[in-house]
């Protein structure tokens, strides 16, 4: 189980994030070492996806630092882009590019940002593709492909950025339930490779399976951390005794 | 004296080269909105203050007053201060008048592109200007074609203001002639088909290319 590195991937120091009068996040502190992979619960407008958002500043926080790999992220244009390579992103909604193929998806970013010669960009994405099992759908538009398919190849454009951490922001909230098991079995995959990997998500069965860790956050604070056994079958704080009840 | 509508096929040739007048003020009309129409559009995009009110000041003026009035501040008012001809006060008068419009129909069609789809291409590492390149307008351009298509053809019908600056072009035709042997019916009726005729093919092109952009969509 223990397959924590000592080297901090991602370090979240006391992040503030307010939507008007209505603090979403308070304060929030945590570390994601390499290989880790880390999933985030709680009850909706907890604040979970606007943790993610404001580490790779989709959300500007009002205080507070963002490490990634030791290295502080100053919040310029030039700083944010060069740590968002790094870090991959995956959306509820997929947001794939409509207007090009599958395969045009997923070199977009390799050829355009990176400015990888299409030759190459191509094997790499056939075999993300063949990955995600979707080799057979490179030429399709999105437009034409499941939810669940839409995902996996929003994972793979994400994957083709190379990234060192990926953060999953509901990624299954918008499937139908059959096709969820799909995209988790991705995810899965992922994990095993040892991508360090950070999730929200209400999927309590990939929580328990995969995760190296749990955090759960209510009203803005994390309430409770800790691996996915003592987590399920002890928690200590209440909040986490009457969300568990609720949805399992 | 009655009509003689024999005159219409027997006249109709005469007026090709007045068409052809009309036609290049309107593409040039367009071509002028379609490219300035585009800066406008990011200015009223733009966070930057100043160039937001600029642009919109832009936009409500020329929106705000008839397009014969500007067209006649470029060639009387601006006469004192330079002399314009009539063919260019004509195609600076209605490219500027276009632009206003275009401007509105690309700014509606940018911020009709659901905000995941900037958010996903920087999320990849993308500049707000590669993302805008490759990922917003052309997802745009594609939602703005049906409502450039329709400025369009306002844009060719408005050319025959001209002709109250005496640019040679289909109505003035049809008025010149008309008042040379009273026939203004016969004449006003020819203008009229040349302008159904360049309208038809306009439309027959823009739903072309609607439906080609529609490809990749369900």
């Amino acid at each position: 189980m223990a397959k924590r590195s000592d080297n901090k991937m991602l370090r979240v120091s006391s992040i503030n994030k307010s939507f008007g009068d209505n603090q979403v996040l308070k304060d929030i502190d945590f570390t994601v070492y390499e290989g880790e992979v880390v999933v985030v619960i709680g009850p909706s407008g907890s604040g979970k996806s606007t943790l993610l958002r404001c580490i790779n500043f989709l959300e500007k926080s009002e205080s507070g630092n963002i490490y990634f790999q030791e290295e502080l992220v100053e919040n310029k244009e030039v700083a944010i882009n060069k740590m968002r390579q790094s870090v991959g992103m995956v959306f509820q909604h997929f947001y794939l590019f409509p207007h090009m193929t599958v395969l045009q998806n997923i070199i977009e970013g390799p050829t355009q940002v990176k400015k990888m010669k299409k030759q190459e960009a191509i094997p790499f994405a056939e075999e993300l593709l063949d990955k995600v099992g979707l080799l057979d759908k490179k030429d399709f538009y999105p437009a034409m492909l499941s939810g669940g398919q839409k995902q996996r190849v929003a994972i793979a454009r994400a994957l083709a950025m190379k990234p060192k951490l990926m953060l999953f922001d509901e990624p299954t909230s918008a499937l139908d339930p059959e096709l969820v098991g799909d995209v988790l079995t991705v995810m899965n995959k992922l994990a095993k490779e040892g991508m360090t990997m950070l999730v929200v998500t209400h999927e309590m069965g990939f929580a328990k399976e995969v995760a190296d860790r749990i955090i759960f956050m209510d009203e803005g604070r994390i309430v409770e951390e800790g691996n996915p056994d003592s987590f399920f079958i002890k928690p200590e704080n209440p909040r986490v005794k009457e969300f568990l009840s609720c949805i399992i | 004296m009655g009509y003689d509508f024999s005159i219409i096929f027997e006249k109709f040739p005469i007026f090709l080269p007045a068409a052809l007048e009309t036609l290049k003020i309107a593409a040039a009309a367009i071509i002028v909105g379609v490219i300035v129409g585009l800066f406008i559009a990011f200015g009223r995009l733009s966070k930057i203050k100043i160039i937001y009110y600029l642009s919109t000041a832009y936009v409500t003026i020329i929106r705000g007053t008839p397009i014969i009035l500007q067209l006649f501040i470029v060639y009387f008012g601006l006469a004192n201060v330079i002399k314009l001809d009539p063919y260019p006060s004509a195609i600076i008068a209605f490219g500027a008048h276009n632009a206003a419009y275009i401007a509105e129909i690309f700014r509606g069609a940018i911020l009709s592109i659901d905000k995941g789809q900037m958010e996903a291409a920087r999320s990849i590492g993308m500049t707000n200007f590669l993302a805008m390149r490759r990922v917003v307008l052309p997802q745009a351009f594609k939602r703005a074609v049906p409502n450039l298509g329709n400025q369009f053809i306002i844009a060719v019908k408005d050319s025959s203001l001209a002709s109250t600056i005496a640019v040679r072009e289909l109505l003035l035709k049809s008025q010149q002639l008309g008042s040379s042997n009273f026939r203004f019916m016969e004449y006003l009726l020819i203008a009229g088909i040349y302008y159904l005729i360049i309208t038809g093919i306009l439309s027959i092109f823009v739903n072309k290319i609607e439906k080609r952009l529609a490809v990749n969509e369900r």
